[in-house]
């Protein structure tokens, strides 16, 4: 049931020098309809991913006023929330993302120590 | 301070009745309708039952269904935790009658990176209230946000939104907190919902803990402003506002026997008044417990439901003492009117145990209730407490027009006619029983000394507990003082036998008489007799003298006519005789 129009333009990216580990990053980015503080968050992730993950990276992207049952699997109280789904272990961020650093801590996506 | 708006004044505040036994009295009604209520109160004080019960009462009884939003507890916890107040949650899950929703925040998986707002709480919520139409709403414990997401300013500021919201949903909510230090709770919730507060509270004093409950605030009502203690049992929540009741209560002017003749007897000869509080005070082993259980068979025999406290000795003891003097109890509990309820007076604190007793009376409908001893509530210092207690007991009973009766053990060394908890004043009749000794012997004296509304006796009486029950006999009140027991008995011997000794006397003294009597009466006979004896013999001296004197006479004729005088020889004779 995710969303997928916001995916359409962002996904089949080459992958390139990843700094994680694991092969594919699964980011769920959890938003409240089209609201500017989600449309910086989707702007904000998709330049850091665009910038750490060189395509190796999968956004889904859902809207819970939309699919409101949703919000139950993944704990959502806060929008935006971005999920790292994988790799595991799972982490959460929350906030606009504006905070560049704090989205990497939190992704642990450490540009560079 | 206070964010809310001031809504137009209805002319009654409408309000959701919360089905908690004893809160909608309190609150008059309930909660108020559509807004929110905080409940706080610390850890471990019941505020998750509190809460669970609404949803339950509202979805069982008042067809309301409710969304449980958990910050604590999975849902797991929550319906094996509530299955202790014998609360079916799977079921009314299963019905869509109530929502578990458990909101897990993990502090240290979530990193904050902006702005965010919680508007994914709302639709969750939102989504939850929707799909089973609820009408009520329980969060619990919202605070937990606070160690849960960063920026608190944020929150706050969402909070505010989110109570707004709920008040625009039209749903009645209740809203926990953790008690802070100083606030009501640690994060101030009090500033956004200010509709109603309630708070709990879970106190111990003498290492017994008593359940209070308090209406700190309610926006446009009036509400009971006491604490409340309350108890959470298998039952759920109940609250007993029994501070409330006044002393408007009728009272009956029936009688109801003592259960012992004599007892009556004093009583103006009917027994105690129904409804009425009697005391049976005396040192120990003066026999009140007796005389309670004579009230309580003597009410069974009536057909009426008993219900016996028993505070120091457990059913079995009781029973068992009570058949050595020929009361026979076990029967009338196995009949089902005579109940008996055993606990310690320490087994939990005060308010509690009165509680509980209430709740007992009001599961049993008892007419006679027997509280043995109330002496024993007293622990350490805590007078005031007891008395103010009973009174509420007191007061309770009389509303309802049971009888009550209570025994109280005046230790050695007090003055008699003080009790334990100075409540002299409070009952209506006061029974004393006291030691009476002498001569190397205790027994026991009953008194009443007082017993308001009748013509009771002043007199003291023996009191003798023998195999067939309680027996009062007279006392000898003698010129000296009261006995007493074999005193009494020694006495009254010794009275009987003077008694003997002076009807014998008098019997002696009558018989003398009679002889005397006797005596007089045959020597007044043998005087008759002599007097007869002399008065014939005079007469026969008297006769014979007339006799002789005719025949002088007559001689003399006849010798004058042999003589031959004429006839007029009588005129000489009579000179000569001259």
């Amino acid at each position: 049931m995710k969303t997928k129009e916001f995916k359409s333009k962002i996904s089949n990216h080459q992958p390139k020098t990843i700094k994680a580990e694991s092969d594919k990053w699964i980011l769920r980015l959890y938003v409240a309809g089209q609201t500017p503080k989600s449309l910086t968050a989707f702007r904000n992730l998709k330049s850091i991913c665009e910038e750490q993950l060189k395509g190796n990276y999968q956004i889904e992207v859902i809207d819970l006023v939309k699919n409101p049952h949703l919000s139950h699997d993944d704990q959502i109280l806060a929008v935006p929330t971005i999920v790292r789904k994988l790799p595991k272990p799972e982490r959460k961020i929350i906030g606009d993302l504006s905070d560049t650093e704090r989205v990497l801590a939190g992704l642990n996506l450490v540009p560079e120590s | 301070m206070k964010k809310n708006k001031i809504q137009p004044q209805h002319k009654v505040l409408p309000k959701t009745p919360t089905g908690i036994q004893g809160l909608d009295e309190v609150t008059e009604g309930g909660l108020p309708k559509g807004r929110p209520t905080l409940v706080c109160g610390n850890a471990g004080s019941g505020k998750t039952l509190f809460a669970m019960e609404f949803l339950v009462r509202g979805a069982t009884q008042y067809n309301e269904p409710g969304v449980f939003m958990a910050f604590e507890e999975t849902e797991k916890e929550l319906i094996t935790n509530i299955a202790s107040l014998g609360f079916d949650l799977k079921k009314l899950v299963a019905q869509k009658k109530i929502i578990l929703d458990h909101v897990h925040i993990e502090r240290s998986e979530i990193e904050e990176t902006g702005e965010y707002d919680l508007e994914g709480l709302f639709i969750r919520l939102n989504h939850s209230i929707e799909s089973i139409g609820a009408k009520r709403v329980v969060l619990d414990t919202i605070e937990s946000l606070f160690s849960g997401l960063p920026n608190p300013l944020i929150l706050r500021a969402e909070l505010r939104r989110l109570f707004r919201w709920l008040k625009e949903k039209g749903v009645t909510a209740i809203i926990t907190g953790e008690r802070g230090d100083g606030t009501l709770t640690r994060q101030g919730m009090e500033e956004y919902v200010s509709d109603c507060i309630i708070v709990l509270d879970h106190r111990v004093t003498e290492q017994a803990s008593t359940r209070r409950l308090r209406v700190v605030k309610y926006r446009g009502s009036t509400h009971g402003t006491n604490e409340y203690p309350f108890l959470i049992d298998e039952n759920g929540f109940s609250i007993l506002p029994i501070t409330s009741i006044g002393l408007a209560h009728t009272v009956s002017s029936e009688r109801i026997s003592s259960g012992i003749l004599r007892l009556d007897t004093m009583l103006s000869g009917k027994g105690y008044f129904r409804g009425s509080s009697v005391l049976v005070s005396g040192t120990a082993g003066t026999g009140k417990t007796s005389i309670a259980a004579h009230l309580a068979v003597s009410a069974c025999q009536r057909g009426e439901h008993v219900l016996y406290f028993a505070l120091e000795e457990s059913p079995d003891q009781i029973m068992r003492n009570m058949r050595s003097i020929g009361i026979e109890m076990e029967s009338w509990v196995k009949k089902g009117l005579l109940k008996f309820y055993s606990k310690r007076a320490t087994f939990f604190g005060l308010e509690s145990y009165l509680t509980t007793m209430l709740k007992e009376i009001n599961n049993f409908k008892p007419l006679v209730v027997i509280l043995d001893p109330i002496s024993s509530f007293i622990i350490g210092t805590n007078e005031f407490e007891t008395k103010s207690m009973i009174m509420r007991l007191i007061d309770f009973l009389k509303f309802k027009h049971i009888t009550l009766f209570m025994t109280s053990l005046t230790t050695g060394g007090t003055d008699l006619e003080h009790t334990e908890i100075n409540m002299s004043s409070m009952v209506d009749s006061w029974l004393l029983l006291r030691d009476l000794e002498f001569g190397s012997e205790r027994n026991r004296g009953i008194y009443i000394l007082k017993s308001r509304g009748m013509a009771h006796s002043n007199q003291i009486r023996e009191f003798i507990l023998t195999d067939h029950g309680v027996e009062l006999v007279d006392v000898y009140v003698g010129p000296e003082s009261v006995l007493a027991g074999s005193a009494r008995i020694a006495q009254e011997a010794k009275e009987k036998s003077e008694q003997l000794l002076h009807q014998q006397e008098i019997e002696r003294k009558r018989l003398e008489l009679d002889r005397k009597h006797k005596a007089l009466e045959s020597q007044i006979a043998l005087l008759q007799v002599e007097f007869e004896a002399e008065k014939a013999e005079a007469l026969k001296v008297i006769g014979l003298d007339e006799e002789r004197n005719k025949r002088s006479a007559q001689d003399k004729r006849e010798m004058a006519k042999s003589r031959k005088a004429d006839i007029n020889v009588k005129p000489t004779i009579i000179k000569k005789a001259k």
